[in-house]
């Protein structure tokens, strides 16, 4: 602490030798600036050495064919006109990754908003109920639920059982047909709903309750003030909502790599994109290929959430907006 | 316009339908999780044949042999599990906060420029830097370590922890710092002595998240870890699909899958406000 007391004191304006003065001025740099990067030296370590650098990295390699044994080779745009125009297992991970999205956002999210409004209005025992609808979503990343799943929509498995008891239908093994195994997928991300649900409830807790009964008193039922009150003023939170979990449901990996044994089966029915990224990485080791799977993918992503924020101006009204 | 007594009996009703839905939904939701703890207790002939959640006869069997079923046994992977997940956790709250600390509350050249960056990477889709980290730790020789599941903690990598702690640094007053630094405390200090202390509600949420999330990652561990002998949890469950071939061991993969889930059980029992408020804060994604 002694530095910078001279340091301030030959601040303060006291004549000093100029020597002296620089130094001090030095000692004050130090100060102000040094600390902070002393502080955040660790993560610009992990930001240049596992984040940007790889960054850079993945988008060089992905104008090369590179297969670890050998060192890169440059191969231009090549594995860009495969992946835009011959490769068919593509664009099929494609297809399957957004049905998968169109589906099971929406459904998440009607899901998670009519159980956050059917909570809402102080019923007894929320906190109950709350963790009950909850916890699928924590535990449901886990490859446990994963395996659950695969026997529950087995062929011989929960499922089949119940359909079979209770209506006397011989149901076909979901997982292992490739018109429903996708379906199971969707089944699973819906019945994680629950931190959309409490993302909403949160957003719900913020619409003033004299909204309501000043709309009742103008004679307003239930649906008018659901169009008129809850969406218009929830827009923001369903809007985060609607961003967040498209983009985690573009990354979805171990769910589709579990329930498909790791080959995104039947016939390629979950080939998730995440998947095939990673089937052709550390299975077929074309690591250039899948560094250029991985900037496509970024691409979508990207592109996605900017259509979400470029119309969501029309959508998505801020409280204090009109600053 | 309703009589007073008629809207407050149809309001009872309403309160009777909501609960009885909610029940219902409630019961739906965890049927398949209660039905997986009921099958780990039940002979593997009676799982499918016979769909009631109490087991008429309480079989722990399961458990002994589903311990055993794989080369090598569950104490391997769940000293394996734990390892990983508590160096992960410490790593987490050690770097995420110095690096929150220095953002909230430090003065330096280029600030808002390296802050404007973290966001940046909580936009990053993993798959970007999949491959070249791939390549950089099997330059390193760590594939087949631990070290690609733990350094990468001590770095920092996980922003959204950064963002989290930054937040709450930021709702702490400044007139502690001021007075601190009134009384001769260096930025270290004030870092150790006062805003660690103060940040116990966001380091308790930050450590939970990291102990979940490292615990059910499957995706590192299944590309870094080769040797059945470092295999995590859910690697050896995995590793249950391939080895019984036909599943026909299904019992046992039910009780391993149903321990493999408790830790996170009561994780969330014991910690569930801190982990309800942190998705209420809107940014937690599980």
């Amino acid at each position: 602490m002694a530095t910078t007391a001279t340091g301030e004191i030959g601040a303060g304006g006291r004549p000093v030798a100029a020597a002296s003065n620089l130094s001090a001025r030095m000692a004050r740099s130090w100060r102000r600036n040094g600390a902070g990067y002393l502080f955040l030296t660790p993560w610009l370590i992990g930001f240049f050495g596992l984040t940007l650098g790889p960054t850079l990295a993945s988008l060089y390699l992905s104008f090369t064919d590179y297969d670890l044994l050998t060192p890169p080779r440059w191969a231009g745009l090549k594995n860009y006109e495969y992946a835009f125009f011959q490769d068919e297992r593509l664009r099929h991970a494609l297809w399957v990754t957004f049905q998968y999205v169109i589906w099971a956002v929406p459904l998440k999210l009607a899901v998670a908003l009519a159980l956050a409004m059917a909570l809402d209005r102080s019923v007894r025992g929320v906190g109950l109920y709350r963790a009950a609808f909850y916890l699928p979503s924590l535990l449901g990343a886990s490859v446990a639920i994963a395996l659950l799943w695969r026997l529950i929509f087995g062929a011989d498995g929960l499922v089949n059982h119940l359909l079979f008891v209770i209506l006397g239908i011989k149901g076909p093994g979901w997982v292992t047909h490739p018109d429903y195994a996708l379906w199971t997928l969707i089944a699973l991300a819906v019945w994680q709903f629950g931190s959309p649900m409490i993302i909403f409830l949160a957003g719900l807790r913020q619409i003033p309750q004299d909204l309501y009964e000043a709309a009742s008193m103008d004679g307003a039922g239930p649906p008018r003030q659901f169009f008129r009150i809850t969406l218009p003023l929830l827009a923001p939170v369903i809007f985060f909502n609607l961003v967040f979990q498209t983009i985690e449901a573009f990354k979805a990996f171990t769910q589709a790599f579990i329930v498909s044994g790791g080959k995104g089966g039947p016939v390629d029915s979950t080939l998730f994109y995440s998947l095939y990224l990673y089937i052709e990485a550390f299975e077929n080791f074309r690591m250039g290929y899948a560094s250029a799977l991985a900037w496509l993918l970024l691409v979508i992503i990207g592109v996605f959430t900017a259509i979400a924020f470029l119309t969501s101006r029309y959508w998505v009204y801020y409280e204090d907006e009109g600053r | 316009m309703t009589m007073p007594g008629t809207s407050r009996k149809s309001a009872a009703w309403q309160s009777v339908s909501r609960h009885v839905i909610l029940l219902l939904a409630a019961f739906g939701m965890l049927y398949p999780l209660i039905w997986m703890a009921a099958s780990s207790f039940k002979p593997d002939n009676m799982i499918f044949t016979q769909p009631s959640l109490i087991p008429s006869v309480w079989d722990f069997s399961n458990y002994a042999s589903g311990w055993h079923a794989l080369r090598v046994d569950f104490t391997t992977f769940y000293k394996n599990s734990f390892l990983i997940s508590a160096l992960a956790v410490i790593g987490n709250l050690m770097a995420c906060s110095l690096t929150a600390y220095a953002f909230a509350r430090l003065n330096f050249r280029f600030r808002r420029f390296w802050f404007a960056m973290m966001m940046g990477t909580l936009m990053l889709p993993y798959h970007v830097t999949l491959v070249p980290q791939y390549i950089l730790f099997l330059n390193l020789g760590w594939v087949n370590t631990y070290l690609p599941l733990i350094v990468p903690r001590f770095l920092a990598v996980d922003a959204f922890f950064i963002f989290l702690m930054v937040q709450f640094f930021r709702g702490i007053p400044r007139e502690i710092d001021e007075a601190a630094i009134m009384d001769g405390c260096g930025p270290w200090r004030i870092y150790w002595r006062i805003m660690l202390p103060l940040s116990t509600p966001v380091l308790a949420t930050a450590a939970i998240f990291s102990f979940i999330w490292t615990y059910d990652d499957f995706l590192a561990p299944l590309i870094y870890l080769n040797d059945m002998r470092q295999y995590t949890v859910p690697l050896a469950l995995r590793a249950f699909i391939d080895s019984s071939g036909g599943e026909s061991l299904y019992g046992e993969m039910f009780a391993m899958s149903t321990l493999s889930l408790l830790p996170v059980f009561l994780v969330f029992l014991a910690f569930q406000r801190l982990i309800i408020r942190g998705v209420a804060l809107g940014a937690l994604k599980r």
